[in-house]
């Protein structure tokens, strides 16, 4: 009897283990507005630059440094008010902002602005900037170029050039290696650095209402965002969202992972296994195996915090915050905090630790 | 040959059409020579002439140590007697130099090669030579000897460098133009001027000029990263930067040009303003203080020198070759009260100027002794060195750079170039507008169009024997009438040159050489880019296979080698004011860099000629293009 009963304690107790929610990044979410000095609401972008925080919104660039917001508008120089992308060039220290206008960098607080008129830039609506070495890759409505500031030279890819078949490309990511451009209608194109040669990445089925072929190729045509690490491409879609690794595709879905919404803003990927989405219904993360979804309740509005193990079990944890809404833009990282573009609010995050 | 038929002419000739023969005849006879070495046509030798802009000593060292632009060398001096000790050869054109963090080595920028020389000032030879793109203008290393800075003029930037193998890490913006560099005293931030004025940002036209805007930017030395821009208001060119030993007052020299006033009124003071501006925490936000008063200009302030006991400031100024000494108490006393625009205020520098001490033909660098005692003033034109005791504020020596004793037509020419003795005066001279004989980047309003008419932008003067008529109507059918005449009518309001300055003057201006175009690969050969621009500057056929007629085509008007007709057309870029739409075609000579564009400075770029300025085709049939073949376009003429 004795050895029956421990035997069902310890089946107990191992069945408790198993269903002990997986350990995932718990944040106190902080949210700016125009209240306090946000220069917009609709935060389209976010940029961490060591202390300094700028946010790309409607109305204008913000920078948060020492407490403070400042503004940069169309007055100081910026190419428009809306200011959709933001990249760092970590050598310089300059920030490059895609605005609805052209694009503008911000160097030094100067700000100096490259229009499809003034300068070699294919369009003035830029959705996507990223810096790489002495080049800086932009992505707009009319095709991609990139800005050699070794020699000012500017050098478009679109139809004629590339095997894009739409123009409009929705996002960048630069590396030594490669380049990818997010196209909206178009998949996903591969730039070799070294060969300067592209590849293209489509959605095998073509089909634009339903998956057909589940993890054999991209989801869905409309890219909204890509990112690449550690060798690893990860693409946003409004469909879902894709991880490929040079031979296998992965695609999450709402339906069979811990994805919040299909409908994916941007993806930043922190290495091989992990990344980020941003969804018009909330903020997720996926550690290789389980998600985070961090969010007010869709039901209640009430902040919420859910994970999900890798068997598909979703377990709530109790937290008081929340990012400023669930239409989330666009992230970006500061040590262990995250800061979060919303459609109303700028958010921090700041990463609490066990026994806090 | 020149001299022989003027007096052959004059003996039979009225004097006043014996001038004008003359120097018809010298600019036809001369042919273009180079800056350093200078062909002398009056003796036939061959005159090679220092023409120092800076200097320093070695702290460690009795040597005295000249950059010497003409010669293209560094040359030794000891540091107490002055004599020659070497002369060390060095790149093209060397525009700066300063020594590295331990002495040990001099970084020299040589502007013209692209390239930095490195002396080991044991050795007294170049060791090192690094290439630098961009027309490099000064070296500074950091206090670590980690990096090295290097300001480039035509790529407008800042080229941060590993200091010990030359290797080039990265390239900070920088103003446009960008020349001058100064250490802090603690060597923790570099604070850079530039000669150009940056690009204007809302587009310019007739009935909104905007006034020119500057900057200092200012490196984080450790970081290597611009920390801040100082703005300068008003200021088109900026050159040197000093501190006081303390660090709290800054100082740098520039020049604030009125031109969004008609040029009509020299005598009251109507073209410039030679000013400094103050920085630091001694004056808090920066202050802009003249350097002018009635009758007595400081044109063209170039170098700046703050006393080791912060007693008295030292600006020198090209144009009236004199040294400015300012009382820093005083002057910073008026800094205080008179934080405004203080510009036109001509009774301002009597308060702060103690004195004004003539020296060489166009002083540029200034540095002080080790011990403070004397204040020594790089005069480029005369190939000397004066010297300055700051406690009498005298020259009491000046220093012979063993030059020929031999002034050539050149030389002379170069000197009336920048002097501002023959103006109203003595306010301005032929590099106020054209800054070290090339452009300034502004537009102005000259009077015999009319006020407000004919608003012009100032064009480059590289290269132009043979690309005359010159004024943007072509008004001026060779340069002896757009430099005399002219010249002395609506800009000195003064006396007028005698017919040998002329010439000479003349002479020098069309031996200006065109400097390397920075877009050419070294082998001449163009890119596949370039390439495809230039069948579109000359293709017959548009892009629906229409023919373009040959009137309508680029290379039509730009014709030649220099990209010129040497006629005038109506493009379909005059604007309400102008008296007329028919303009001169200028030529294309590194056009890259002349940015605004068109005869009245409206296009601010390249692009903006096409895609604002050209809506009618009738410069050109552009608008069929796309805007990548729009970029190979400008791709071409980047080369030219």
């Amino acid at each position: 009897m004795k050895r029956l009963c421990a035997l069902l304690v310890l089946i107990v107790a191992a069945s408790s283990a198993s269903c002990a929610a997986p350990r995932m990044p718990l944040y106190r979410f902080d949210s700016f507005t125009t209240a306090n000095g946000l220069p917009d609401n609709h935060v389209f972008s976010v940029l961490v630059d060591g202390d300094r925080i700028w946010a790309g919104t409607e109305n204008g660039l913000g920078v948060y440094e020492n407490h403070v917001w400042k503004t940069y508008t169309t007055a100081d120089g910026l190419a428009h008010r809306a200011v959709l992308s933001l990249a760092l060039d970590k050598r310089t220290g300059d920030v490059w902002a895609g605005t609805m206008g052209g694009l503008s960098r911000i160097s030094g607080g100067r700000v100096d602005t490259f229009t499809q008129l003034n300068s070699g830039l294919s369009n003035d609506v830029v959705y996507g900037v990223s810096v790489e070495g002495e080049n800086v890759w932009v992505a707009t409505a009319a095709g991609a170029c990139r800005l050699d500031l070794h020699t000012g030279q500017w050098a478009l890819y679109n139809e004629r050039n590339t095997p894009m078949n739409e123009i409009w490309v929705y996002g960048v990511d630069a590396t030594p290696t490669k380049v990818y451009l997010a196209v909206w209608g178009s998949g996903l194109l591969e730039f070799d650095q070294k060969t300067g040669k592209w590849d293209k990445y489509d959605d095998p089925d073509g089909e634009n209402e339903m998956v057909l072929f589940k993890d054999q190729g991209l989801i869905h045509e409309i890219v909204t965002s890509v990112s690449y690490v550690d060798n690893i491409v990860w693409a946003a879609t409004y469909f879902g969202d894709s991880r490929y690794d040079g031979r296998y595709w992965h695609n999450f879905l709402t339906k069979d992972s811990g994805l919040p919404s299909n409908f994916t803003n941007q993806v930043k990927g922190l290495d091989a296994n992990r990344a980020w989405f941003s969804t018009d219904k909330g903020l997720a993360y996926y550690d290789g195996a389980n998600w985070a979804v961090y969010r007010n309740s869709l039901t209640t509005g009430t902040p919420e915090m859910t994970v999900r193990d890798a068997q598909g079990k979703v377990t709530a944890v109790a937290v008081t915050t929340a990012p400023a809404h669930n239409y989330v833009l666009g992230i970006d990282f500061q040590g262990d905090d995250i800061w979060v573009a919303t459609a109303k609010g700028l958010s921090h995050g700041i990463r609490q630790h066990e026994g806090k | 040959m020149s001299r022989f038929f003027a007096n052959r002419l004059s003996a039979t000739i009225p004097p006043a059409l014996c001038g004008v023969l003359l120097v018809l005849l010298a600019a036809w006879n001369t042919n273009a020579g180079v800056r350093a070495a200078t062909h002398n046509p009056r003796s036939g030798e061959h005159l090679t002439y220092a023409s120092p802009v800076e200097m320093l000593f070695h702290p460690n060292q009795p040597r005295l140590y000249v950059l010497c632009q003409g010669s293209d060398e560094v040359r030794v001096l000891n540091a107490a007697t002055y004599e020659e000790i070497r002369r060390i050869p060095v790149g093209h054109m060397p525009r700066g130099f300063s020594l590295s963090h331990d002495a040990g080595r001099i970084f020299v920028a040589n502007s013209w090669d692209d390239t930095v020389s490195v002396i080991d000032t044991h050795l007294l030879k170049v060791v090192a030579t690094w290439q630098v793109r961009g027309e490099p203008s000064s070296a500074i290393e950091d206090r670590e000897g980690k990096h090295l800075f290097v300001a480039n003029r035509v790529s407008n930037d800042i080229a941060v460098l590993d200091a010990q193998t030359g290797v080039e890490e990265k390239r900070l913006a920088a103003g446009r133009g960008a020349s001058y560099m100064t250490p802090s005293p603690d060597h923790n931030r570099l604070y850079v001027t530039h000669v150009y004025p940056n690009p204007t940002r809302e587009p310019t036209t007739n009935g909104n000029r905007n006034a020119p805007q500057s900057e200092i930017t200012v490196i984080d030395a450790t970081r290597a990263v611009v920390a801040e821009r100082i703005p300068l208001a008003n200021i088109a060119h900026g050159f040197h930067v000093a501190f006081s030993r303390d660090g709290r007052l800054g100082v740098a020299a520039q020049l604030h040009p009125k031109n969004l006033v008609p040029l009509a009124h020299l005598e009251h003071a109507g073209a410039f303003a030679d000013t400094l501006t103050l920085f630091g925490a001694d004056v808090g936000k920066p202050v802009e203080i003249p350097l002018d008063e009635l009758e007595r200009y400081a044109a063209r302030p170039f170098g700046v020198a703050i006393a080791p006991d912060k007693s008295s400031l030292y600006v020198s100024s090209g144009g009236s070759e004199i040294v400015t000494v300012m009382n820093v108490p005083r002057m910073l006393a008026f800094a205080h009260t008179h934080s405004g625009p203080n510009v036109q205020n001509l009774a301002a520098s009597a308060r702060y100027v103690t004195t004004r001490i003539p020296v060489g033909r166009d002083p540029r660098g200034l540095t002080f002794t080790l011990d403070g005692s004397k204040l020594l003033v790089a005069n480029r034109l005369d190939d000397t060195i004066s010297v300055i005791d700051v406690h009498t504020k005298r020259v009491i020596k000046t220093v012979l750079l063993n030059s020929p004793a031999q002034i050539s037509v050149l030389r002379h020419g170069e000197q009336t170039f920048y002097t501002a003795r023959y103006s109203f005066q003595g306010q301005i001279g032929c590099a106020n507008c054209h800054i070290d004989s090339t452009f300034d980047g502004l537009t102005w309003d000259l009077e015999p169009d009319g006020f407000g008419r004919d608003i012009v932008d100032n064009r480059l003067l590289e290269d132009i024997r043979g690309t005359e008529p010159y004024k943007w109507n072509g008004g001026n059918p060779n340069l002896p009438t757009e430099c005399g005449a002219r010249t002395e009518m609506y800009f000195w309001r003064s006396e007028t040159y005698d017919d040998l300055t002329l010439t000479d003057l003349v002479v020098y201006v069309r031996s200006l050489p065109l400097r390397p175009n920075r877009w050419r690969q070294p082998d001449s050969l163009l890119t596949a880019i370039q390439e495809r621009g230039k069948a579109l500057f000359s293709r017959p056929t548009d892009k629906f296979g229409k023919p373009i007629s040959e009137a309508n085509r680029c290379n039509y008007c730009h014709s030649g080698a220099k990209g010129t007709s040497q006629k005038s057309f109506d493009v379909g870029t005059g604007k309400a004011t102008d008296n007329s739409g028919v303009l001169d075609t200028p030529q294309l000579a590194n056009i890259a860099l002349t940015a605004p564009y068109l005869h009245d400075g409206s296009a601010r770029t390249l692009e903006e000629i096409w895609t604002v300025f050209n809506s009618e085709d009738k410069h050109g049939r552009t608008n069929d293009l796309t805007k990548d073949e729009l970029n190979d376009l400008i791709e071409y003429l980047r080369t030219r």
